[in-house]
């Protein structure tokens, strides 16, 4: 009885005794959500138009963070490494494009998931080999990103909120909103949901594929980036941060490979639960499960809803 | 190859019974209400324009698809629905319109494959490949080889199907239906896509899998000269409703049949 | 001109049906497994230590994951951590019954990492695809978090890692610091023949037919009255057997101890690595991806200094990720079928020279 009282019962008196602490797990899930989404909303960006799942969608991340980084403290200005990252970002797609997709256009879903293995290695390599293996850490200041917290007496308590974590949160809501703006009123926007539907179908009404692509692949680069920069001021900038990226996979089954609403609110609930089960009930079972605990859900959630929260679903014809 | 076993229905009674079916995606009616009947031996057509409903029709009889309403009486057996599993075991085989092989096997492993329900051999021998597997895979393989002379595919046994041209590919697929020994054989547009030559090829293999083993057929075809010829009796499908159910000739001369296909306005 | 198979006339279907129907194969086979015992007689320890043994141990758990994702076209990034359950299933076995002979708990441990395996393929039922690969991810984090905060598992050492105790094999030092590179090769390569031999046996008859009849086309497969989850989850238990003896064999075998860390995801990749490299569905193939995969490090550390050319440790590591990442997405480019299909080509290429028409 025990054992039941500490699962079931004893979480939440906690949550109701110190609701102070229970907000703060909130905000730092909701923080922690956010960061998925942004990866997760590059994910569904290139599915969408090329039905690739890229799965070095996380180290483009890390790449991006690195060559900026890097950029900097090769001794260029903040904002001109910033602007030359930019740049790398649309040779990376642009490279992508040539090297990687055109030459396996109408191949298996699956071939294409598997080369973006190799690219996610090969980015890897390339990274290291160039900026070095080490951790290190983001030009913050030179970027004029806040620092510092806001300390808000309430409920009994104090809750913390870095002011950087807030501006990441207006920052990804300005983009998410730019870019839905960007794909469903400009031309290419339109383009880019004919190629979506059907590549075939796109080619013979006179679109061109590759330059679709190239905008896609840049566009999730930029979403990249400003992930990186926002990752990378919670924590160190390096490839250790791959495995993290990982958890974006989860968070695209929560929400569908195509939703980009689907990738935010999946996102912000693999956030958030994970923060609350390492927190209320981790404890019981020594702790650690952030690592595991998105990937459970998921394939909880497979078994249930195989297309997701917001995902279409299919009809099998033969 | 051996006549069908295990069936207690004679020549001639009904086999399979559709009643009453209706099968709809969200709001589109692919089939509504229809049924009809299979006799053991025969070879019964399913005729209609595109998007009529066959091939959903077929899906339902082996149970792919699950109908919103409606029967299906198999070998005495009333269900509302059938499970591919069972339909297969039941002696139910079936070919596709787009052809659906094994891509990555060969010829001969695909037809291989097609007696997987009849053999039994477990891991346990299937490790060692000795003893009573590979007797059994001995003694299979002697059915598939009367099935590749029976179709004239020796010379293509060990290609890669997926390299072979699409006729053949029809062919191959037929043999990997034949090789479960069905009791129903269901054809979906056995020759499309064929030239006339392979039609005539295609037509008599039907015509003999039909005769020599007494295999009850039924199959969507496109083509009325070869559906007039080999059917026995033709069911018409338009907008997923039946409009005519009938020897060849009766439905031939059926007014609501000739406007379905010239497009007279509803 | 050698490589025929004219005047080679097979009189039944058993003979057909046999794995290597044409002579001069059967003869290569032969001589290449004799080569490989008398390895032994070399003394060379490098060569064992270094290169065979993890060469042929990341083969088996290639074959292990080419059975589940080459044949019957799962894709699983959770090799490394079914590796790990045999690896972990065999340090806690062979502690419990001491007595018993090593050998005998590192094939019994591939049953319990089957075991496991079976019940992460659970999902495969109603997802494929990348879903799929996110469900085995599942396994992957949740089993590598078992190794690490269970401590019951690596029997409560401050180190936190498997240490290999000695384990005698008819008064021969088998496993733990004193045994030698020689018998341990011996065991490793009898092992991997042995299981290669299985493997080979399984996916040429009715259930290798299964496996591959559901990856080309599962609804056909289904409506041939294949039963679509038995059929996978088969494929899940071979697979994973393979990859729990391969991940024993990492640890007894070869590092003589361990911690969670060797069997994370990058393990995982690694493994997928060797077979598309080699060539999804072949068996060849996971000798081949293997072999590449793993003698690449070596040969970037080795040959450069040779001419003149100093590399550190880190770069090598570095120019490794760049070259497989690369070579991945060459071969899905140009020869999806791996290293496997051309050995295939040049052996056609053989039949018919010097006459190729």
């Amino acid at each position: 009885m025990d054992i039941l009282y500490k699962i079931f019962i004893d979480p939440f008196v906690q949550m109701g005794t110190a609701p102070d602490l229970l907000v703060q797990t909130l905000w730092e899930g909701l923080v922690g959500g956010m960061l998925y989404a942004l990866i997760a909303l590059g994910f569904v960006l290139i599915f969408k138009a090329s039905g690739v799942f890229n799965f070095a969608q996380g180290i483009m991340v890390v790449f991006a963070a690195l060559t900026l980084v890097g950029l900097h403290a090769a001794g260029m200005p903040a904002f001109v490494a910033l602007a030359l990252t930019i740049v790398v970002m649309l040779g990376l797609a642009y490279a992508v494009e040539r090297v990687v997709l055109k030459p396996l256009v109408n191949q298996p879903d699956i071939i294409l998931f598997m080369a973006t293995f190799g690219l996610t290695y090969f980015l890897i390599g390339f990274g290291e080999l160039i900026f070095g293996g080490d951790p290190k850490i983001m030009i913050t200041e030179e970027l004029y990103l806040p620092k510092g917290a806001i300390t808000i007496k309430a409920l009994g308590g104090i809750i913390g909120l870095q002011k950087l974590d807030i501006a990441a949160a207006i920052i990804a809501t300005v983009m998410v909103a730019a870019l839905s703006i960007f794909f469903s009123k400009t031309r290419i926007g339109r383009a880019l949901r004919a190629v979506a539907d059907s590549h075939k179908a796109a080619l013979s009404v006179g679109i061109s594929l590759e330059q679709i692509w190239v905008i896609v692949w840049f566009a999730a680069g930029l979403v990249a980036l400003v992930t990186g920069i926002m990752w990378g001021a919670r924590s160190d900038v390096s490839f250790a941060l791959d495995v993290i990226a990982l958890k974006a996979l989860p968070v695209l089954i929560l929400g569908g490979f195509t939703s980009v609403p689907g990738a935010i609110v999946g996102g912000l609930i693999i956030g958030v639960g994970e923060k609350l089960a390492e927190f209320y009930w981790g404890p019981l079972i020594g702790g650690g499960t952030d690592s595991w605990f998105a990937f459970v859900i998921a394939l909880v959630f497979l078994l249930y809803w195989p297309h997701g929260l917001f995902g279409e679903k299919i009809i099998e014809r033969i | 190859m051996r006549a069908p076993t295990g069936s207690h229905i004679a020549a001639g009674e009904v086999l399979l019974a559709v009643e009453n079916v209706s099968l709809s995606f969200g709001g589109v009616h692919a089939i509504r209400d229809v049924s009809f009947d299979i006799r053991k031996g025969e070879i019964r057509a399913i005729i209609g324009p595109n998007g009529a409903g066959k091939t959903s029709m077929l899906n339902v009889i082996n149970g792919f698809y699950t109908p919103q309403a409606g029967q299906i009486t198999f070998k005495g057996q009333t269900r509302s629905k059938m499970r591919p599993f069972e339909a297969a075991r039941g002696g139910i085989a079936r070919t596709f319109q787009n052809v659906a092989l094994f891509r990555g096997m060969t010829a001969l492993d695909n037809i291989m494959a097609g007696r997987t329900l009849r053999m039994h051999r477990g891991l346990f021998w299937q490790i060692f490949r000795y003893g009573p597997a590979m007797t059994e895979e001995v003694e299979h393989r002697l059915r598939a080889e009367e099935i590749i002379d029976f179709l004239h595919i020796q010379h293509i046994r060990k290609i890669q199907v997926g390299r072979l041209p699409y006729g053949l590919q029809k062919r191959v697929e037929l043999g990997r239906a034949l090789a479960m020994e069905p009791d129903l054989l269901l054809l979906d547009e056995p020759m499309a896509g064929m030239n006339l030559e392979e039609k005539e090829d295609m037509s008599r293999f039907v015509l003999d899998v039909n005769q020599h083993f007494g295999t009850t057929i039924a199959l969507i075809e496109h083509d009325m000269g070869v559906v007039m010829d080999l059917s026995d009796r033709v069911v018409v499908l338009d907008y997923g409703q039946k409009i005519a159910d009938g020897s060849p000739d009766e439905v031939k001369s059926n007014k609501t049949v000739i406007d379905a296909y010239l497009g007279v306005a509803h | 001109m050698f490589y025929r198979e004219a005047g080679q006339f097979k009189t039944d279907y058993a003979s057909d049906q046999a794995v290597f129907p044409i002579l001069q194969d059967r003869i290569g086979i032969v001589v290449i497994v004799l080569a490989a015992y008398s390895l032994v007689l070399a003394q060379n320890d490098f060569l064992l230590n270094a290169m065979m043994i993890p060469f042929l141990i990341f083969t088996l758990a290639a074959i292990g994951l080419n059975l589940l994702t080459g044949y019957t076209g799962l894709l699983s990034l959770g090799t490394g951590a079914f590796m790990g359950v045999g690896a972990y299933s065999c340090y806690k076995l062979t502690t419990i019954f001491p007595g018993v002979n090593i050998i005998i708990w590192i094939i019994v441990s591939g049953f319990f990492a089957a075991f496991i395996g079976v019940i992460f393929g659970l999902p495969s039922l109603r997802i494929k695809g990348f879903y799929l690969a996110v469900a085995t991810l599942a396994a992957q984090f949740f089993l590598e978090w078992c190794f690490i905060r269970i401590p019951w598992l690596y029997n409560y050492n401050v180190s936190a890692a498997i240490e290999v105790p000695q384990r005698e094999l008819f008064g021969v030092i088998v496993t733990g610091p004193r045994a030698t590179a020689e018998t341990r090769y011996l065991i490793v390569l009898t092992i991997v023949v042995v299981m290669t031999w299985m493997a080979s046996n399984i996916v040429h008859g009715r259930i290798g037919r299964m496996w591959m009849a559901v990856r080309d086309m599962d609804i056909a497969a289904e409506l041939m009255g294949i039963r679509l989850l038995p059929t996978k989850l088969l494929a899940f238990a071979v697979s994973s057997f393979y990859c729990g003896v391969a991940g024993a064999m990492l640890v007894f075998l070869w590092y003589g101890g361990a911690e969670s860390t060797v069997f994370s995801i990058n393990q995982s990749f690694f493994v997928l690595f060797m077979i598309i490299i080699g060539g999804l569905g072949s068996l060849l193939g996971s000798y081949l991806g293997a072999a590449l995969i793993f003698m690449l490090p070596i040969v970037l550390r080795f040959v450069p200094p040779k001419f003149g050319i100093p590399v550190h440790a880190a770069t090598v590591e570095h120019i490794t990720f760049m070259t497989v990442g690369a070579l991945i997405v060459f071969f899905l480019i140009v020869e999806p079928h791996g290293l496997a299909r051309l050995w295939q080509i040049a052996k056609q290429k053989l039949r018919v020279w010097p006459f190729p028409y």
